[in-house]
């Protein structure tokens, strides 16, 4: 196995009562793209703070390469950070921001030119080297925020909501951006983002976090497929969850749900009195003659190009959500219908 | 285009006859106090440049005033002091006030507020008391003269006062608030995420600080040390309490002119002198740094030769005071260092705050003399004042006087920054400076102008002439009082008032004033406490028996220090102070 480049051992932060961050365990590999996803709140800006050392843990150690840094000023960490806001000094010029990291390890100027018009290069900046901050588009702000953060190759690249304040077509090209300049950089990157379609396109795994602390480490796909909890299926993706207790049939154990009785997937482990089945949408087939079935209301349909979603009001006034290519006709508003899944098509949680 | 969205209407020709009827009423709204800053304001300060170019005697041009000046070494001398003051007091002043408008800065909102009570009451704490409170304490039987010779430290009282360190002691504590209260919003407005940036970009705490943190606070400190300096160009009360005759500076000078030896013409030269150092340092401000950052607005920045030389000098502060900050860390101890700026900060407040405080236990004193500590307590004094036929009717006047400022300012100050606040134009902007000339140009200039004026007039030695005067001096506070709670305001409820059928009267009435009425209380008690504790003003247009009390204070003090000024003194700081804490109070819940 190959030693991890950062190890997260124990760590954990308190402000007086309040727990930012449970003791935590981590472990990232060299190269690796990690991202830290979670609702606002549940500790993954905590985390990274302590990792490039701005906040003080309250207890546990941070190591890399094996070195612990609890002793390691912030300045002295081989890390970058690209700030939500991206935190562009607007007192110096785009080449001057991005030479700053150079200039305070004390690169001869030379190099430190060089290296800069490198960076431009790199992000497709080298026309606004002169340019200061605020004549910048957002866009243009974030590449000189990544080319500053790249410029001086930390080992270790923490990015906290760094498209956070672009629009959608931006972040989308940016995410591109971004996952070129790791594959370039060979960096390993710890990334925080509330946005799931962000966390899964870009990352190798994604650390879930809720309630200051880790709620699920997996890759996308784990997570995705095999979300863990209840809060895991339900910040993921779409999430149909039916809720009921377990119950013995013949040999196999059901749950009873105000829906319907429903079959467990054959590989799983019912503890306790009962539990929730997660049915991804594009799981749910429409008619036929499906393991588990139950009736419902077309409530909305949902027409979104390469799909139509279709909203189903079942029994206990629980909202469905299944999804149909659009090539397929979608049922009408009002009619009733039977839709269904294969029991190993759903995933159990507590 | 739709005839609806009239907001936006230059050069909107379909528009014209709406959109002129909507600048009418904010004309109607600005112009008093434009035609009030013209007649007291303009027209006595200009008159006063004309007057020291005329013969006193002939009528006709001359530069014989200023030929007096020039070939008089007495003069000369008195500038040159006036200069050395005020330039030593803008950069100890500044030197003090950073590390303290540092630390509040850095405090957390609800906190921050409280700790600016302390620098806030100095600041508003008439200049007298504060004189004769450092009267008390560096004085032959002072406070410290007393303490040192207790404790056999020195055998004979030292020489405090009469001299440049009384001066400057009095000077620098005067404005070390003005400097702070002038830096703060820039400190504030900084975003300290960008020193959390630097550090993880590779910078040590230093270069953090000078490279990124001062270079951006540096609009603050120019600013600050411009607005003391210019204050300081126009003191008289301290120089003439706390320093001897080597330490004369021209207000001293104005003053003695006029009210002794009735010389106007030569008086007007001397006033041009103090206005025209004052405009020269405006002029050289605004052509190093801008005016932008004077008035809060970010400065912009431009690439030049004289940036990149300014940044590598800041690198060159910053590698410095690496070294001494880790010569600092290995001898102390990190724990020790980090409480370094909170307990310098105490100890500024400390200076700040304790000096005023003594006059109260003096005002209780039971002894004929000003001793502290007190050899007993008594209000006698307190008695003394208040059974004071000339204390009484001189306190009464202050505050019927202080009233009708505050009304007359508030009214005018508030219509001008209501009808300011929707205008982006440039002209806006130049209004608004011009309502704050008054807060920039040295009181003593605009009193002896006003002086000219009201003896034409016949205002001098009445109620009347002492309202205007202070009004406006009064004015620069109410308009920014104003337009600040007016930030918070929502035109769109205007807009709203409109489409409901309110015309422009009726939702200045329903709407505007009800909401920003806070802001309103808060401006007319800081125009009250400005002409409560105004001594400038009154020293000219107050002659003879109608006297306020600070003019009182003064003749006292002049005449001879005694208990009962130890007695006014409290009762005016607890005023002060009480008026003071309610207007933050408003200003904030507004």
């Amino acid at each position: 196995m190959t030693p991890s480049k950062l190890y997260v051992d124990g760590l954990c932060k308190k402000y007086g009562q309040v727990t930012a961050l449970e003791p935590t365990q981590l472990e990232v590999a060299q190269g690796e793209f990690l991202t830290l996803l979670g609702p606002s709140g549940s500790g993954k800006t905590t985390l990274l703070q302590l990792i490039c050392g701005l906040v003080e843990a309250t207890s546990g150690r941070i190591l890399i390469d094996g070195q612990d840094q609890s002793d390691v000023p912030v300045y002295r960490r081989d890390i970058g950070l690209v700030f939500q806001h991206y935190a562009l000094f607007p007192h110096l010029t785009v080449a001057e921001n991005i030479g700053f990291p150079l200039r305070m390890r004390g690169r001869p100027s030379a190099e430190i030119k060089t290296r800069v018009a490198a960076a431009l290069d790199m992000v497709h900046l080298g026309h606004l080297a002169g340019r200061f901050p605020r004549e910048l588009s957002g866009g243009q702000q974030q590449r000189v925020a990544l080319a500053r953060c790249f410029v001086y190759q930390p080992s270790i690249i923490l990015m906290d909501e760094p498209l956070g304040a672009l629009d959608k077509k931006l972040r989308d090209h940016m995410q591109i951006e971004i996952k070129r300049l790791h594959r370039d950089s060979g960096a390993t990157i710890v990334y925080v983002t509330h946005d799931q379609d962000e966390a899964l396109a870009l990352s190798d795994r994604i650390c879930l976090m809720n309630h200051a602390r880790i709620e699920q480490l997996g890759t996308p796909q784990d997570i995705y497929r095999k979300p863990r909890t209840a809060f895991a299926a339900d910040f993921i993706g779409i999430s149909n969850i039916f809720r009921g207790t377990f119950r013995t049939e013949g040999e196999r154990i059901c749950l009873e749900t105000p829906q319907g009785v429903f079959r467990l997937p054959s590989e799983c482990a019912p503890t306790g009195d009962g539990g929730g089945l997660v049915v991804r949408p594009e799981q749910l087939q429409l008619g036929g003659r499906p393991e588990n079935a139950l009736a419902g209301l077309v409530r909305e349909t949902v027409y979104a190009g390469s799909e139509t979603r279709i909203i189903v009001r079942s029994a206990g006034d629980q909202d469905v959500t299944l999804r149909l290519p659009s090539h397929q006709r979608a049922p009408a508003m009002g009619e009733t219908v039977t839709i269904g899944w294969d029991s190993n098509a759903a995933v159990l949680v507590p | 285009m739709s005839v609806a969205s009239s907001s936006s209407t230059e050069g909107a020709a379909p528009l014209a006859p709406r959109s002129a009827r909507v600048r009418l009423t904010a004309t109607w709204l600005v112009a008093p106090g434009l035609a009030f800053l013209a007649v007291f304001f303009l027209y006595p300060v200009a008159s006063l440049l004309f007057l020291s170019v005329t013969d006193p005697e002939g009528g006709g041009w001359s530069l014989r005033s200023f030929a007096r000046i020039a070939s008089t070494d007495v003069y000369l001398r008195v500038l040159g002091i006036t200069f050395r003051v005020a330039g030593s007091t803008a950069v100890l002043s500044l030197l003090i006030g950073y590390p303290l408008a540092y630390w509040i800065a850095s405090l957390s909102e609800a906190v921050r507020n409280r700790a600016l009570l302390f620098v806030v009451v100095p600041f508003w704490t008439s200049y007298l008391v504060k004189t004769f409170a450092w009267m008390l304490i560096l004085g032959r039987n002072g406070v410290i003269n007393k303490l040192l010779m207790g404790a056999h430290v020195v055998d004979g009282p030292l020489p405090l006062l009469q001299n440049e360190f009384g001066v400057m002691v009095g000077m620098v504590h005067s404005m070390v608030p003005l400097a702070v209260i002038t830096m703060l919003p820039v400190l504030t407005s900084i975003d300290r995420r960008l020193v959390s940036a630097a550090q993880t970009l590779g910078a040590s705490p230093s270069h953090a600080f000078w490279m990124v943190y001062f270079k951006l606070s540096l609009p603050g400190v120019t600013a600050a040390g411009l607005l003391v300096f210019i204050s300081s160009l126009g003191f008289f009360i301290v120089p003439a309490f706390l320093g001897g005759p080597q330490q004369t500076m021209l207000a001293q000078l104005i003053i003695t002119q006029i009210s002794e030896l009735l010389n106007w013409s030569f008086a007007g030269a001397l006033a041009v002198m103090m206005l025209a150092t004052a405009l020269a340092a405006f002029w050289i401000y605004d052509r190093v740094f801008g005016m932008s950052s004077i008035s809060g607005g970010a400065s912009v920045e431009t690439d030049g030769k004289l940036r990149r030389v300014g940044i590598e000098a800041l690198a060159l502060l910053a590698s410095a005071s690496e070294a001494l900050a880790a010569g600092a860390r290995a001898v102390l101890g990190r724990r020790v260092t980090a409480g370094l700026l909170p307990a310098a900060s105490w100890l500024i407040i400390a200076f700040l705050v304790l000096p005023t405080l003594l006059v109260i236990p003096i005002g209780f004193t039971s002894s004929e003399f000003l001793s502290f500590p007190p050899p007993g307590y008594s209000v006698r004094w307190f008695d003394t004042y208040f059974s004071s036929p000339l204390w009484i009717a001189a306190t009464l006047r202050s505050f019927g006087v202080a009233f009708a400022t505050a009304l007359v300012s508030t009214v005018i100050g508030a219509a001008a920054a209501i009808a300011l606040a929707g205008s982006r134009t440039r002209f806006g902007g130049a209004i608004f400076a011009f309502f704050l000339a008054p807060m920039i140009v040295p009181r003593v200039v605009i009193a002896v102008g006003m002086f000219y004026l009201f003896a034409r007039l016949g205002l001098v030695a009445t109620n009347t002439g002492l309202v205007i005067g202070h009004s406006v001096l009064a004015l620069p506070f109410t308009v920014v009082t104003v337009t600040a709670i007016l930030k918070t305001y929502d035109p769109r409820l205007d807009q709203a008032a409109a489409t409901l059928g309110a015309n422009r009267a009726r939702t200045l009435a329903y709407v505007t004033v009800p909401i920003i009425r806070g802001g309103l209380v808060a401006a007319f008690l800081f125009a009250f406490i400005t002409s409560f504790d105004e001594l400038t003003i009154a020293i000219f247009i107050s002659g003879g028996i109608a006297t306020t009390l600070p003019k009182q204070m003064w003749d006292d003090m002049i005449l001879q220090l005694n208990p009962t000024l130890a007695a006014v003194s409290t009762v005016v700081f607890v005023v002060v102070t009480a008026l003071l804490l309610v207007a933050q109070r408003l200003r904030r819940t507004a």
